[in-house]
């Protein structure tokens, strides 16, 4: 039988506010532990919670940036369980009126065409702390620092088909909160964390099958192989003649395996209420029109004007638009330069293999966009070839001048374009060349076309690259054609 | 000096009569020699106390005194107060030392008041008889075979005993008023959102309120002023001013509109509570006042409606006491089930875990929209019953409790002890402001017996109105100044 592979992704994303979202305490990742949990965080008797309005706003740039419908008013509501690092025995989340509607976001597939995934809703909430197994002798130890760090819950609908479309998805998710600065986006942080809903069913049907939900799946490339064990699971399962349970599941990254949490018996029963200690969040419309205002142009806008307006092909348009610092550092080059497809085609090319080779990224880059620029203006206007190019910018990686200019005048790779000085090297050449010359007068006229290739190597190695391999090709073609 | 009320106090002390000093010491030496039997005081800070006094003494000094200034105070151990146990009356924060204040703590040490101590309360505030304590039940200092009523219950007899002039209290579906009126004082829940709930340790957020409760309405008054306001630390307190109490307290009542509520008079009302109210009606009448009879006709809904939501948000309120971080922790835990079992277990008394077994189930799936969502419709009903009235009266009057303080151990079945709270729960609902002053005693005793209760009840906001009412009232009749025997025994 053909399957159909059917998957949902919940991503939390940790929203990148000075304090918590229910307490002054500071959201600094890596601090001693326990030392940025205050009072509210520590979930002490008596202790109130007061909503941070800086996670409001992100939460609702995130529903603009998405075409989400922004409901006037939102509830939070109390999830209650029992864990150690969920120090009030309730997680504060909103269940029934979140603060983010419905939206769609679009990804990028292989073949370059695009594919919308719809959201069902994103809702604020609280992030608990964490246990900590090691070095307690059999005991476990409770770091609360995270307790109270707001998170966005973005719940998507069950629109993806293949691993490889659920992990575009969380690049997109990705790129859309870097780009509104609402996230550090950093998942080895675990800023960005998801859970995986996976289903199979036949493909023609129209129901879904049984899913199980695979919890600690944080990383893109981790989504791709938890997605990958799942079907294979699956399959197998259905295909033996049996039935897919309605479970958790945790991926075991060392394993590259999920395994089974607790069935659907076995899960908690949250009994949700309205938190009584909060208002409920209401939004009026020009509060909502500011920050629609504020937006700052998102990754699916800019990849549609890269092409459109710039012209680049949809690959460089999408790779270009990935991340805003890729894309800011793009648009600084271009504007430098002044053309789009030779900063395309640099900062994709030798930039991001220089950056590749040495896992930096772009904000990292020890070329800057403006010096990066005016090489390649350099290349344009001629002033040096384009090999002599990547040794200027191999010489601005290593730091061997300020600018592409300063290097090209240090290293002496100023193009020669002084015909005289050509024509000397030229001469030189035709007569260190009997051989080759005779070769080419001897040629039949089509042919010498080709043959013309040798000397104008030799011209260029003489000129150390510097000459102009225009010039330098139709000198020499007068020149030997005078000859026959 | 025990017997004054905090005017009078402030008076005393402005004259030079003694020191914030010597009133605290008289206090404590009182609390020292009558609270033993009587057991209002969970714990008795003479430290703290004589350490503010002496602050209190210098501002006086310096010219610097406002009218609450080395004025002695008792509250409620449902407070949290930095650097002193806070138990809510709990096994569960015995060994609890509160490392913050209460904004309502922070309030009346800044504006000048000596706490003398925390008072006793059912646990967690969940009980109308202050038996429910893990320190054990308070006595009415009327009749110590009685009960002072509760949860505020230590408050109310400390005040009745004359040993501290004021106390605060905290109301949920009564725990001020009806205490009050057991001990013949007065006491005021002001409507939800004036006073601030944080570092009050939370039982029914959506009820819970914190109130004062004195020898006179015109305390509270005083007290009222100090507590009220916005706190930018509790999102459910109100940014609305905070009127002047003192100066409302002298309006005349001509023409004040009072309501009875039909359903209020009818079965359970002991006669002769009834007879009390209906005579502090007619005192009303002579002062100006018409009376009518007015409909509250969701009132039977209330008390169902109470015990779905405050156990739900109680249930849920109460999870962060797991033995993990503060508080009770059992010995030798197995592992996590049987730390969080037995901490719990040992932890709360029999009438919290009902109420947490109770608000569990209607929180679960399946039976949410039966029981909360229900109760929380109802809810809204008796709110607009109230709202409607208030169109028509300023005022609805009604006893406090259907009875006088009834004998310790006399209700063992919980719905009977629920039962108590007819007349004051739907005002937490509601969310509106009420207030309790003496207005007469049972017969059959020497000092005729135990007291009874006058509760009047005013719109969101109205405490300035209500106060007036009451203090007129206070104008009229001597019953505020009733003293039970041991408050007149002097040193």
């Amino acid at each position: 039988m053909e399957w159909e592979t059917v998957i949902g992704l919940e991503v939390h994303v940790q929203l990148a506010t000075r304090s918590k979202i229910f307490s002054g305490a500071s959201t600094a990742f890596g601090a001693a532990p326990n030392s940025q949990a205050c009072a509210v965080d520590l979930g002490l008797p008596g202790v109130l919670p007061v909503l941070n309005e800086a996670a409001v706003a992100m939460a609702v740039q995130f529903g603009l940036a998405i075409h989400a419908e922004i409901p006037e008013i939102s509830v939070f509501d109390r999830k209650n369980y029992f864990y150690p690092d969920l120090p009030k025995g309730y997680q504060t989340s909103q269940m029934h009126h979140p603060i983010v509607g419905a939206g769609e976001v679009e990804i990028g597939l292989d073949d370059g065409s695009t594919k919308r995934i719809r959201v069902h809703h994103a809702h604020l909430e609280e992030d608990a702390g964490k246990s900590l197994h090691e070095d307690f002798h059999g005991m476990t130890g409770v770091d609360l620092n995270r307790a109270g760090t707001p998170l966005l819950e973005i719940v998507s609908e069950p629109d993806m088909r293949s691993a490889k479309e659920a992990a575009a998805y969380l690049k997109a998710i990705h790129s859309i909160v870097t780009y509104l600065g609402i996230s550090d986006g950093n998942m080895a942080e675990g800023s960005m964390r998801c859970d995986v809903n996976v289903s199979m069913r036949p493909i023609g049907q129209a129901e879904f099958g049984t899913r199980a939900e695979i919890k600690n799946v944080n990383s893109f490339r981790f989504v791709e192989r938890a997605i990958a064990f799942e079907m294979e699971r699956q399959v197998e399962l259905l295909e033996d003649g049996g039935t897919v349970v309605q479970e958790t599941r945790l991926f075991d990254p060392d394993r590259d395996e999920t395994r089974s949490m607790r069935t659907k018996e076995q899960a908690n029963d949250y009994r949700y209420f309205p938190c009584p200690d909060l208002l409920p969040v209401v939004l009026d419309q020009a509060y909502v029109d500011h920050l629609r205002a504020a937006l700052p142009e998102l990754p699916a806008d800019k990849r549609a004007r890269f092409q459109g307006e710039l012209g680049l092909s949809a690959y460089d348009a999408g790779v270009l638009s990935a991340s805003r610092e890729m894309a800011e550092y793009f648009e600084a080059v271009k504007e430098v330069c002044g053309d789009a497809k030779q900063a395309a085609n640099w900062v994709q090319g030798e930039l991001s293999g220089a950056l590749n080779r040495k896992g930096l990224a772009i904000v990292d880059s020890p070329v800057s966009a403006r010096q990066l620029g005016e090489l390649i203006q350099r290349v344009m206007d001629e002033t040096i070839s384009g090999k002599a190019a990547k040794e200027v910018f191999q010489a601005l990686w290593n730091g061997q001048g300020e600018s592409a200019d300063a290097i090209i005048e240090a290293k002496g790779l100023k193009q020669v374009t002084d015909s005289g000085a050509i024509e000397a090297m030229i001469d030189q050449v035709i007569s260190d060349s009997p051989a080759q010359v005779a070769q080419y007068r001897d040629a039949e006229p089509d042919k010498r076309g080709k043959m013309i290739g040798y000397f104008v190597g030799q011209v260029m190695k003489a000129s150390r690259g510097t000459a102009n391999p225009q010039q330098v090709n139709q000198l020499l073609k007068e020149k030997l054609d005078a000859l026959c | 000096m025990h017997d004054k009320t905090l005017s009078e106090l402030a008076s005393a002390l402005d004259a030079g009569e003694f020191s914030s000093r010597e009133l605290a010491e008289t206090l404590l030496t009182r609390i020292d020699r009558f609270d033993g039997n009587l057991n209002s005081f969970i714990s008795v800070t003479p430290d703290q106390a004589l350490a503010a006094a002496d602050r209190a003494d210098a501002a006086r000094a310096r010219g610097e005194a406002g009218p609450l200034t080395g004025m002695p105070l008792a509250i409620k151990d449902l407070f949290c107060t930095e650097g002193v146990k806070t138990s809510a009356g709990s096994r569960m924060l015995d060994n609890f030392i509160s490392p913050y204040d209460a904004t309502v703590v922070e309030k009346l040490k800044a504006a000048g008041t000596v706490s003398l101590g925390k008072t006793n309360m059912d646990e967690f505030a969940m009980g109308s008889s202050n038996e429910n304590s893990f320190y054990g039940p308070v006595k009415n200092p009327w009749d110590t075979e009685a009960v002072p009523g509760g949860s505020s219950g230590g408050s109310a007899a400390a005040v009745a005993a004359g040993l501290v002039p004021a106390a605060m209290g905290t109301d949920t579906g009564g725990s001020i008023r009806q205490p009050a009126a057991f001990c013949g004082i007065t006491g005021l829940k002001p409507t939800y959102g004036r006073v601030s709930r944080y570092g009050m340790i939370a039982f029914a957020s959506s009820l819970d309120q914190a109130g004062p409760m004195a020898r006179t309405a015109e305390d509270c008054a005083l007290l009222l002023g100090a507590i009220a306001g916005h706190d930018l630390r509790d999102s459910t307190s109100v940014a609305r001013g905070v009127p002047d109490y003192i100066e409302e307290l002298a309006a005349p009542l001509n023409g004040l509109k009072i309501g009875l509520p039909r359903e209020y008079f009818g079965d359970g009302m002991d006669p002769e509570v009834e007879a009390a109210v209906r005579e502090a009606v007619k005192v009303y009448e002579s002062l100006g006042a018409t009376v009518r009879e007015v409909s509250l006709p969701h009132t039977h809904y209330a008390i169902p409606a109470y015990y779905v939501i405050a156990p739900a948000e109680a249930s849920s309120n109460l999870s962060r006491f797991d033995g993990v971080r503060f508080g009770h922790r059992c010995d030798n835990p197995e592992d996590l089930i049987d730390l969080y079992k037995r901490s719990r277990a040992e932890g709360f008394g029999e009438e919290v875990k009902r109420r947490i077994l109770i608000g569990t189930h209607t929180l679960s799936e399946g039976f949410f929209d039966a029981y909360y969502k229900k109760a929380q419709q109802v809810r809204r009903l008796i709110r607009q019953d109230f709202l409607d009235a208030f169109e028509e009266v300023d005022v609805l009057m009604s006893p406090a409790s259907p009875t006088p303080a009834f004998d310790l151990g006399a209700r063992k079945d919980p719905v009977s002890m629920y039962l108590q709270d007819i007349y004051t729960i739907a005002v937490n609902l509601a969310g509106i402001p009420g207030i309790s002053v003496p207005a007469g005693f049972s017969g059959g005793r020497p000092m005729g017996g135990r007291p009874i209760g006058l509760q009047i009840l005013g719109t969101h906001f109205a405490e300035a109105r209500l106060l007036n009412v009451a203090h007129q009232f206070q104008q009229a009749t001597d019953w505020h100044r009733r003293r039970p025997a041991i408050a007149e025994e002097t040193l």
